[in-house]
């Protein structure tokens, strides 16, 4: 039931592993494809879901003088497809104490000097498999807007693509993970009930009422589950 | 967009929305949930688990006689990957206060914790640290922090979405830890959605009775194991991570309290020791195994690594003949089979219809009901969908989402469930997705106490690689609360441990007693585990693979 067993009826495509030709199944992801053509992956894959940003992959079709990037789990193969995994990228990332930190334009400054080197190319954008406005972020982090950075780099699976195309060397998402974690640490509105809630735990109000629970025998713990109130959706 | 053959049950759909919808806005239930008889008797009938061959007696080890899922069973009852004579003991090469195996959210909560309680921790890993189920939870967390919840009713729902079989000190600490590590991850900077007042925006989770389930869009694995990996790795020099590296058994000393492990370096394929004063197994869950043949919505590292450790190390199993499936796997397109479609999709309204567009089931009862009730739907009612490749699914009707929230919440509460479909061309705002039960999540484990404690000295396990905290079956939201609960104390347990032991001379004797059990049970068997990675290639190229050496599934 994986990805891996194309129904014997599926046509056949070539296309090139790092310059080298196989048929796949058209229809294949490009990691189903690389399974098909014979390779046991050890790096460049992980979720094979698109969450984790292991199967981060460059590509070019022959109609075409552009590089394509994608995920390797989330894409499907094409015919003539010339195609590499980079399955890691030498990436700087400052290490910091957040707790020292200030939500502002100046810890980027002092962390991430090179943040101030985009020249606007927008060639992350471009290259961003999950289709994120990269170049706004940084545009965005450059002007000190950090919850706008925060809010459109969300999705980011940290798969580096765009930082292997950075003429300015920035590494976005490692930039990016830190305006989040400002934001939402100290920028991001703090509710009431979570403090009372707190509060209430640290006091014991509920030890007692748990405690029966754990000691009460099982028929009786039914019942009162299945009486339980649901709450509307 | 979806194929003719499908369009006309798609009307159907469509026909009966609007009447669902009225329903769903009246604020009644819009089915009737089971009672606990229809619940016992749609799982005996149609969940997998209960099928014949679903499970057999473990024949070796601390377990032996209890009847287990097959395909662990199997797993268990296989050789080491080494010959403990080939190894020479003195060659220590690293020494540490805290292993931690396993770099997923519990493995990573718990270096973290462990460091700030002292210890000089060592994460080693499989794939690279946050390549992990971890990373691609997508619901959410419970912790009941709204003021008409409490802990004591989270502690209810858990029971009795458990079947009553969970483990009450567990539980207890399972719910009442929720708020602090809410407070935790949002200190460490995790953006969870706010409401304008900045309390959490929470949901309804299937089983549960208040809206407990937090999350951040639909990337809060993501979210959460971001900044956990991120911090991880602002502290180098306490906290050393080795990656491509899973641990293949444990070390332990003569006096029999565990004393670190063995690694495997996947890329040299070299053997090395580490010794710890204490070990953390936080190696997540088994999806990987494919069990019953079913997709699995794992991590390719998803290979229940930690229960062969810790049972050759003589740990307890408990729960592992209960297996869970996610209710709603992808079916179509066939490129994305078994992928999660996420529960916070029903929390947030769709529905599950049939062929017919008739909503059959209550949205939102525990998993393994709902589950069993679309097995129930596609067989012995035959009332699925049938795509050409012969799978059959069920619907679950989207649309209602942006019918029910406004337009627009698809996009801004479930970016990831919408990208996934879009670039298959289906627009789940307009369309519903075909689904069906996947393998999602393994609710039993090695056994431990609230203090994340197996019953071997130094051995501390944590996360789903643990069991006992969800009975036979999880609730949504559960487990993530359950990895970053079990993960922190684990850390903060072992390294209080780590500053009061000595450890011995090292010995594998326990791999040796592991081998002459299977020998004197008369087991046969040319399998090998840990399993570390699944084996996909296929039967073609591995009969041309002349000269290549296959390890088990590892080559
Ligand atoms: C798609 C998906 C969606 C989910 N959604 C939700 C949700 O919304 N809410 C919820 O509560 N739960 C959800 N879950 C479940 C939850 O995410 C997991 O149960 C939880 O993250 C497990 O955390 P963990 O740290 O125990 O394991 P993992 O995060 O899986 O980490 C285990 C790590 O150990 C590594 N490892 C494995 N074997 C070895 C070895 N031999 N040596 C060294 N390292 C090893 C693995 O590669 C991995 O990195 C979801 C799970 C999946 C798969
Ligand atoms: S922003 Fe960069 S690292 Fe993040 S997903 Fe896009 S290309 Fe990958
Ligand atoms: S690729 Fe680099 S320089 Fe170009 S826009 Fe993006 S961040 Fe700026
Ligand atoms: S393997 Fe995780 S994004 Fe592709």
């Amino acid at each position: 039931m994986e990805e891996k067993t194309p129904s014997p009826k599926a046509k056949m495509i070539s296309l090139y592993i790092m310059g080298k030709k196989y048929e796949v199944p058209e229809g294949s992801t490009i990691m189903g494809a690389l399974e098909y053509a014979g390779y046991q992956l050890k790096r460049g894959c992980g979720c094979r879901e698109g969450f984790c940003g292991a199967c981060a992959t460059v590509y070019r079709t022959t109609d075409d003088y552009k590089i394509k990037t994608g995920l390797a789990c989330q894409t499907v193969v094409e015919p003539n497809m010339y195609l590499a995994q980079i399955p890691f990228f030498p990436a700087n990332k400052a290490l910091y104490d957040l707790d020292e930190l200030e939500p502002s334009i100046s810890t980027f400054q002092e962390i991430y000097p090179e943040l101030f080197r985009c020249v606007s190319c927008n060639t992350c954008t471009k290259a961003c498999p999950q289709d994120l406005e990269v170049m706004d972020y940084i545009q965005a982090l450059i002007r000190g807007d950090i919850a706008q950075a925060a809010d459109l780099s969300f999705d980011c699976i940290m798969c580096g693509l765009c930082a292997a195309r950075c003429p300015a060397e920035i590494v976005q998402y490692n930039v990016a993970v830190l305006a989040r974690r400002l934001y939402g640490k100290y920028l991001s509105k703090k509710g009431e009930y979570l403090e009372s809630r707190l509060k209430e735990i640290k006091e014991h109000k509920y030890d007692k009422e748990i405690e029966e629970f754990m000691h009460m025998d099982r028929e009786s713990f039914k019942k009162k589950y299945y009486a339980r109130d649901i709450e509307k959706m | 967009m979806y194929p003719e053959y499908m369009q006309e049950s798609l009307k159907l759909v469509e026909k009966t929305r609007p009447e669902r919808l009225k329903k769903s806005l009246s604020g009644e239930k819009v089915f009737t949930p089971m009672t606990d008889a229809e619940r016992g008797e749609v799982l005996t009938k149609f969940h997998p688990d209960y099928k014949a061959d679903a499970r057999r007696k473990i024949r070796i080890g601390p377990n032996r006689g209890e009847n287990i899922t097959l395909e662990v069973a199997d797993l268990l009852e296989s050789h080491s990957r080494i010959n403990p004579d080939d190894f020479d003991l003195s060659r220590v090469d690293y020494d540490t206060d805290v292993l931690v195996i396993g770099g997923g959210g519990g493995g990573a909560g718990a270096a973290l914790l462990a460091r700030e309680n002292g210890a000089k921790v060592i994460i080693a890993t499989k794939l690279r640290i946050g390549d992990a189920n971890s990373m691609m939870s997508q619901g959410g967390i419970q912790a009941s922090v709204n003021p008409n919840d409490s802990p004591a009713i989270h502690y209810l729902d858990a029971l009795g979405g458990g079947h009553f079989d969970n483990k009450p000190d567990l539980v207890r600490a399972l719910v009442m830890d929720a708020p602090l590590v809410i407070k935790w991850l949002e200190e460490l900077g995790v953006m969870f959605d706010k409401d304008s007042n900045g309390n959490m925006v929470t949901m309804l989770g299937g089983g549960c009775s208040r809206k407990r389930m937090h999350s951040a869009r639909d990337y809060t694995g993501a979210a959460i194991m971001r900044v956990l990996r991120d911090e991880v790795k602002n502290h180098p020099e306490d906290i050393q991570v080795i990656e491509f590296s899973p641990a293949i058994e444990l070390l332990m000393d003569e006096g029999g309290q565990v004393a670190g492990a063995i690694l495997y370096n996947l890329e040299t394929e070299e053997y090395i020791m580490v010794r710890a004063k204490s070990t953390i197994i936080a190696t997540g869950g088994f999806g990987r195994l494919h069990i019953k043949e079913f997709a699995t919505t794992n991590h390719y590292g998803a290979t229940a690594d930690g229960l062969v450790l810790g049972y050759r190390a003589g740990a307890n199993l408990l729960y592992m003949d209960s297996v869970q499936y996610h209710p709603t796997g992808a079916v179509y397109p066939e490129q994305i089979l078994g992928f999660l479609i996420t529960e916070k999709v029903r929390t947030m309204g769709a529905q599950p219809v049939n062929k017919f567009g008739e909503l059959f089931v209550f949205p939102l009862e525990p998993r393994d009901v709902e589950s069993s009730s679309f097995i129930r739907e596609c067989t012995e009612r035959g009332k699925g969908i049938i795509t050409h490749t012969g799978r059959v699914g069920i619907w679950l009707d989207s649309p209602l989402i942006e019918l029910i929230n406004g337009e627009g919440a698809i996009q801004k509460q479930l970016p990831a469930m919408y990208r996934q479909y879009n670039r298959f061309d289906i627009d789940i705002t307009k369309e519903p997705m075909l689904v069906f039960p996947t393998l999602h999540y393994q609710n039993g484990g090695l056994e431990i106490n609230d203090q994340c404690e197996t019953k071997i000295p130094n051995l501390y396990a944590a996360g789903e690689v643990s069991g006992g905290v969800h009975g036979r079956n999880r609730l949504m939201g559960n487990s993530v609360l359950d990895y970053n609960v079990f993960g922190r104390r684990a850390g903060i347990a072992a390294a209080l441990n780590a500053k009061e032991v000595k450890l011995g001379k090292l010995t594998l004797k326990h791999i040796k007693r592991y081998e002459r059990e299977l020998q004197e049970a008369d087991i046969h068997t040319d399998k090998i585990s840990p399993m570390l990675l699944p084996n996909y290639t296929t039967p073609e190229v591995r009969a041309r693979q002349l000269t290549a050496h296959y390890e088990g599934t590892l080559r």
